[in-house]
């Protein structure tokens, strides 16, 4: 059994980690929420120039032509640091298009994305409530869009959306369609969210030019699919903001004192932060689970994912909060990097969809892997 | 990343497998599927007699106690070799219960404190379950402070006498020998005046009497202890290192790699798929769904957590402190899904007639045995100090018992 990273692979998440660390301190994620440019371009650029945009991406387009266990690392290592970079909106479009691109479009758009030089989106919300294909409205007449997106991830900064549109009136009549947001009938607004480090903007679509994207009729499995796989790289992501927010509540624990001895001392502190990290543990191994249905492309990939996913949700929502909780005062200021944790693992807890579409799926999927029910007695 | 062997462990693999599929009491196996939860009995055979024989046959065979020394009795495996037989052996793991304590706790003592001629003489039977063996560790006043207690050998010459009390002690009541730890030296702090021995069960001033527990069932014991001789040969380390010795004992969590503490996860979803509630099936129903999951996640992230902790020792390292969370997770979530089965069940719930309660009341007899799953082993609150302490480097507590000599620490008036 190997059922861990390679060497190799734990050498790439180690110079990422080093280069992260030097650029990506937690007073630039705190100084990008205030600024307003919608990502930092120099460490997005700087991440390009490294590889890292384009990780999985085949080298004919640029990429380096890695597997999944390498985009792993990396998101891991991404979301230790909050990095305040469009990853996982280029990964998703870059995803799409592998899967789903005419060679044009993939030919067109994969080595920008990989440079650093162009970035995409997926645009599926557009209204408060579950993630279902009924949700979706904006129409498609032909090849012409109608309707609004909201909270679409790096938005403003995107240069092409993949738009999920309805149609037809069948509840599953959802096709993809790619649309390049800098042409006509765009409309954006930045959006205000729960964690300004990471941009994002409501879209109003007017009678807009599009392309589809994949078969006609595909596009809700489509989105399925690509958010699988979305789920497994964010679980690392959210793990690795999970240990480090862990870890910068111990380290507070150490240093402050009160009542004459350093608070983590505190049995209530001690018990608190040890349920901190069985969570990030469980979630740790929960995404190895993901990861590793992610590179081998096993059956249980939506089972696997869904469990990454909500295992990896709730580790980071408790690391983040609790972490508030042992900095006590301090840290509900803004000056403390607490909050910059506990808004982060608000936004990923509902990026890809909340915890319902994920702990029903599992269900659905763990109900049709169950062996015919026997009981333990008649 | 994968979950495949090594070609040389497939063949080991293949090995057991092949011995096991021609050896194993297959006719047991729907008598030990059917065990009621928390009982330690078979319907159609002695647990006892069952137990013995299956633990002879594999010893005869050279598959008992695999990662000790073949001098010993094991077979001198690796430790993964030792997590693949134990994948392997299954449902017959259940005929194992007996011997949890010998093999796993007193023999890795024995291996590092015992004189030669006692190892080469004891371990060989109790690998082939000849002899049972128990562990007499904690007492009425002695359960996380361990080192707090109070039972006590006094030397004479050649000879120790031994009067106390010990209490929760697993199988007592069929064992040939148990390793006892004693306090020799009360004017010393703790942790010093303690010193360890093996002890013949059946030596004159012993008795044993089952504790009825909560649940109702007898699986611990107290054991009375008065004017017990010990030998001085049968001591095991150093008289007042019994500490240190007992560490040896407990520090042996790592063989326990591989090994399944139940959550009661995997019945309780199958339960739930087969349990119609009045209004469909329970699997249906977008409340329970919610509730299943996450539970399902905890189960998978303690399978996979001991996935890691297997290839680690495949790679003939040492698991880090991951595996420690292992009991602290399935203590609780077997309480609470028991809970929750029983409230599926509604009113009718409360039934714990086996004959008249879906799968053999097993939900019920979950409830009632829960709570001794978060205290056996180490306390909920204990193993949350280790993880704090061990592996986050929190602080220890402030102790005020650890400097002054035993005699003089305050304790309840009696």
């Amino acid at each position: 059994m190997h059922f861990e990273f390679s060497d190799d692979q734990k050498a790439l998440g180690e110079a990422a980690r080093r280069y992260l660390e030097a650029k990506c301190s937690p007073d630039a994620v705190r100084a990008q929420m205030e600024r307003s440019v919608p990502y930092d371009r120099t460490l997005w650029q700087g991440l390009a120039e490294m590889g890292y945009a384009g990780i999985a991406v085949p080298e004919e387009y640029g990429g380096l032509g890695l597997g999944y266990l390498e985009l792993c690392v990396v998101s891991e290592e991404l979301g230790r640091v909050l990095a305040p970079v469009p990853f996982s909106s280029v990964l998703l479009a870059s995803e799409l298009l592998l899967e789903a691109g005419t060679p044009a479009q993939k030919s067109a758009w994969l080595p920008r994305l990989v440079r650093g030089e162009a970035i995409g989106t997926l645009a599926v919300a557009e209204r408060h409530g579950a993630l279902s294909p009924q949700s979706i409205r904006l129409s498609a007449a032909g090849c012409r869009l109608n309707g609004v997106k909201i909270a679409v991830p790096d938005g403003l900064a995107a240069d092409f959306a993949i738009v999920a549109a309805r149609t037809g009136d069948a509840a599953n009549a959802i096709a993809l369609f790619f649309v390049d947001l800098r042409g006509d009938g765009v409309a954006r607004t930045a959006a205000a969210t729960i964690d300004p480090s990471r941009g994002h903007a409501n879209l109003t679509l007017k009678n807009t030019p599009a392309e589809p994207l994949g078969p006609p009729g595909a596009g809700w499995r489509l989105i399925e699919t690509i958010l699988d796989r979305a789920a497994v790289l964010t679980a690392f992501e959210q793990t690795g903001g999970a240990d480090r927010a862990l870890e910068s509540a111990r380290d507070y624990a150490l240093a402050r004192y009160a009542f004459g001895r350093p608070i983590g001392a505190f049995q209530a502190i001690k018990h608190m932060l040890a349920d901190m990290y069985v969570a990030a543990t469980l979630a740790r191994s929960n995404a190895y689970y993901g990861a590793w249905a992610l590179a081998t492309g096993a059956p249980e990939l939506p089972q696997a994912a869904a469990a990454a996913r909500l295992s990896a949700t709730s580790a980071f929502q408790l690391c983040a909060k609790n972490n508030i909780q042992t900095h006590g005062g301090m840290g509900f200021t803004w000056a403390f990097d607490c909050h910059l944790f506990y808004r982060r693992s608000a936004l990923l807890a509902l990026n890809l969809g909340a915890a319902p579409y994920w702990e029903n799926r599992l269900i659905t999927q763990m109900r049709a892997r169950q062996p015919a029910a026997m009981g333990v007695a008649a | 990343m994968n979950f495949d062997d090594t070609p040389a462990q497939a063949r080991f693999r293949a090995e057991a497998r092949a011995w096991l599929d021609a050896n194993a009491p297959h006719e047991l196996a729907d008598d030990i599927k059917g065990a009621v939860y928390g009982s330690f009995a078979l319907k159609s055979v002695d647990i006892i007699a069952a137990s013995k024989a299956w633990a002879k046959k594999k010893a005869d065979a050279g598959w008992a106690c695999l990662s000790w020394p073949k001098d010993y009795g094991g077979r001198g495996a690796t430790p993964i070799e030792r997590v693949i037989w134990q994948q392997e052996e299954g449902i017959f793991n259940f005929l194992n219960t007996l011997f949890v304590v010998g093999h796993g706790m007193c023999a890795p003592t024995l291996i590092a404190h015992a004189s030669e001629t006692d190892r080469r003489l004891l371990l060989p039977r109790m690998a082939a379950g000849e002899d049972v063996w128990c562990q007499l560790f904690s007492e009425p006043a002695a359960g996380s402070d361990l080192a707090g207690l109070r039972t006590k050998a006094t030397r004479h010459a050649d000879h120790w006498i031994i009067n106390g009390q010990k209490i929760w002690t697993s199988f007592a009541q069929y064992a040939d020998y148990g390793i006892i730890l004693t306090r020799t030296d009360p004017t010393v702090p703790k942790h010093q005046g303690l010193t360890m021995f093996y002890v013949n069960m059946r030596s004159p001033g012993i008795e044993v009497r089952p504790i009825r527990q909560a649940n109702g069932m007898s699986s611990f014991n107290e054991v009375f202890f008065t004017d017990v001789q010990i030998p001085d040969t049968q001591r095991l380390g150093a008289a007042g290192n019994g500490w240190n010795v007992s560490l040896t004992t407990l520090m042996n969590e790592r063989l326990s790699i591989g090994g399944t503490i139940s959550t009661g996860f995997e019945w309780l979803f199958d339960f739930c798929c087969r349990f119609d509630t009045g209004d469909g099936l329970a699997v249906e129903d977008p409340a329970i769904r919610s509730r299943l999951a996450n539970w399902a996640v905890m189960a998978s992230g303690l399978k996979y957590t001991g996935f890691r902790a297997i290839s680690a020792l495949s790679r003939g390292e040492t698991p880090g402190p991951e595996n420690s969370i292992g009991k602290l997770v399935a203590g609780a979530m077997s309480q609470q899904i028991a809970s929750f089965a029983m409230e599926l069940q509604g009113q009718a719930g409360i039934l714990a007639d086996p004959a008249l309660t879906p799968d053999a009341a097993h939900a019920q007899f979950m409830m009632l045995r829960a709570p001794a799953s978060r205290l056996e082993g180490g306390t909920d609150e204990i193993l949350r100090n280790i993880i704090a302490e061990r592996v986050l480097g929190l602080p220890p507590d402030i102790r005020i018992d650890k400097t002054i000599p035993f005699n003089q620490l305050p304790a309840a008036s009696a």
